[in-house]
């Protein structure tokens, strides 16, 4: 199977690999996928609480090229997008993107999942602060 | 640096030898006859063409000429080898036994005879691979009439004890087929010798042309016979109808007499390299062989490299290096390798896996370069890896609650 450029590029050459500080209360994790399954993302977002903006994404993923690319792209697409517009990413967007063909859909799937639960694992932790 | 590719892919296909090419070119323009025409020059030329090639690969299997069936492939021979056998024999039994780690051309062979009213036991391996013996001769039962294990395995290498299940055969009075498309030509697979009264084999794993494949099946002690699964002009002693492909037959002859004087040598420099790949590679940390290391064929390793995912590890060198993964993301389906998984690996590692098959062109350099570029490929990943990480912090990821999905 043949790769799109966008995604050898994201592979290659991964946008905001790396570890944020998860114990810090602005930082929300979202971690999704299994090992058995052949993918793991961890997606990882600092906001800035005063204007609830996204200021840093990391990321780190197992898994196939497509699911690295997809994950590297949504770092790249959350860092500056507030909250409610961070929700809003679409993995449809991400299949648009990076031309994902449909056995790889799921990589778009699993990427829109750890942008959610990143969120969510935010807002939990800064309501319980 | 200059671009090459290097092949280290050797159990998909193998290139053809220059030799086999050379060979097999005057069949296709100037000694171009159908082997089956009986009255002119040009039938009988192309019919000494595919007689010749007959013996070459009777020689290399220390066979009678006439248990030579030419086919399209193994995976043709399978089918011939397990339908042939159970509707020639449906009056005797409909059981057949055969392993989980067999190729697909075996077990969706079997899946289809099961729909034909046959029953299949299909045996499971140890975690190295291997057919339990007692586990094989429990599983015969009065309506047995055939066991089909590979001689050694597509995606592991691992070499079954071909004598001792020929002589549980023996003793039962049951027919012993071996789907031997990767041992042929590699190393000796003498059927007489084991006992094997059927065996599918291919030119294209053996530096011979791909579309031409053939069955060995016994002609004296016992005496086996097929029933043919394509009507026809009666080709091939009545059991494979079809035109005989001349020149691929003739190429798979040249491959079969090189592999008859040449097999020696060539698993001997072969063995070495794979094991200087293995041990270089192996120096990396949590690295696993999998399969039994004493009993597999000389070219083949393969390795699971934890927390690396196997079809995003191959991204990272593919340019430059062929070769296969355990992980199946590179198919439509989303399980790993169920030879592996049948190992008793778990899916993870499995997904960690790839395979190396060396072959006749693999050179000390080739090795070099794939060490390298897999080991940087392999470092590369675990640095994007989330599970590397955690299980460098220590964590427990069996403990860990994975969201599937």
């Amino acid at each position: 199977m043949a790769y799109s450029e966008k995604v050898m590029d994201h592979f290659h050459n991964p946008r905001n690999v790396g570890t944020l500080d998860k114990s810090k209360k602005n930082v929300g994790t979202g971690l999704v996928g299994a090992p058995e399954c052949g993918d793991v993302m961890r997606l990882q977002i600092e906001v800035d609480e005063a204007t609830r903006t996204i200021i840093d994404a990391k990321f780190k993923t197992f898994g196939c090229g497509s699911a690295i690319a997809s994950s590297s792209l949504a770092t790249e697409w959350l860092k500056g997008k507030s909250v409610d517009e961070a929700l809003a990413i679409d993995n449809m967007a991400i299949v648009e993107e990076l031309a994902l063909p449909p056995v790889k859909i799921h990589c778009s799937v699993l990427a829109e999942d750890a942008i959610k639960a990143a969120i969510k694992d935010y807002q939990e932790k800064s309501q319980n602060a | 640096m200059e671009k090459r590719l290097i092949y280290l892919d050797n159990n998909s296909t193998t290139p053809c030898d220059p030799r086999v090419v050379d060979a097999m070119l005057p069949y296709f323009y100037e000694k171009h006859g159908n082997a089956a025409s009986r009255n002119h020059p040009a039938g009988w030329m192309a019919e000494e063409a595919v007689d010749y090639a007959r013996e070459q690969i009777a020689t290399l299997l220390q066979a009678d000429e006439k248990e030579i069936i030419f086919t399209s492939g193994a995976t043709e021979s399978n089918n011939l080898a397990l339908k042939g056998v159970f509707e020639m024999y449906a009056s005797k039994g409909n059981h057949i036994i055969t392993a989980t780690t067999e190729h697909k051309a075996v077990l969706d062979t079997c899946k289809r005879i099961e729909k034909m009213g046959g029953e299949v036991t299909y045996l499971e391996v140890d975690n190295l691979g291997r057919v339990n013996l007692a586990e094989l001769e429990a599983a015969i039962r009065p309506s047995t009439i055939l066991v089909s294990i590979m001689w050694a395995n597509n995606e592991t290498g691992v070499i079954q004890d071909m004598k001792a299940i020929g002589e549980i055969c023996k003793k039962h009075g049951v027919l012993f087929h071996s789907d031997a498309t990767q041992a042929v030509g590699k190393i000796p697979t003498y059927p007489r010798e084991m006992g094997v009264h059927l065996m599918s084999f291919t030119g294209h794993k053996m530096y011979g042309p791909k579309g031409v494949g053939a069955l060995y099946v016994s002609r004296k002690n016992p005496r086996v016979k097929v029933t043919a699964q394509m009507d026809g002009g009666g080709h091939e002693r009545g059991m494979r109808s079809g035109t005989l492909n001349v020149p691929g037959i003739v190429g798979f002859g040249k491959a079969a007499e090189l592999a008859r004087l040449e097999m020696a040598a060539d698993a001997e420099r072969l063995s070495k390299l794979r094991d200087r790949l293995e041990s270089s590679l192996m120096k990396m940390e949590e690295t696993y062989i999998n399969g039994d290391v004493n009993n597999r064929m000389p070219h083949v390793t393969n390795i699971s490299f934890k927390h690396v995912e196997g079809e995003g590890l191959m991204m990272t060198f593919n340019q430059n290096i062929a070769l296969s993964s355990g992980s199946a993301c590179t198919s439509a389906s989303l399980e790993p390798s169920y030879v592996l998984v049948a190992l008793g690996l778990g899916d993870d590692l499995a997904h960690s896996s790839l395979r190396f098959s060396l072959g006749r062109f693999t050179t000390d350099e080739d090795v070099d370069y794939a060490v390298k570029a897999i080991t940087e490929g392999v470092n590369h990943m675990r640095d994007l890896s989330p599970i590397w990480e955690m299980y460098k912090e220590g964590i427990d990821l069996s403990q860990v609650e994975w969201a599937e999905h």
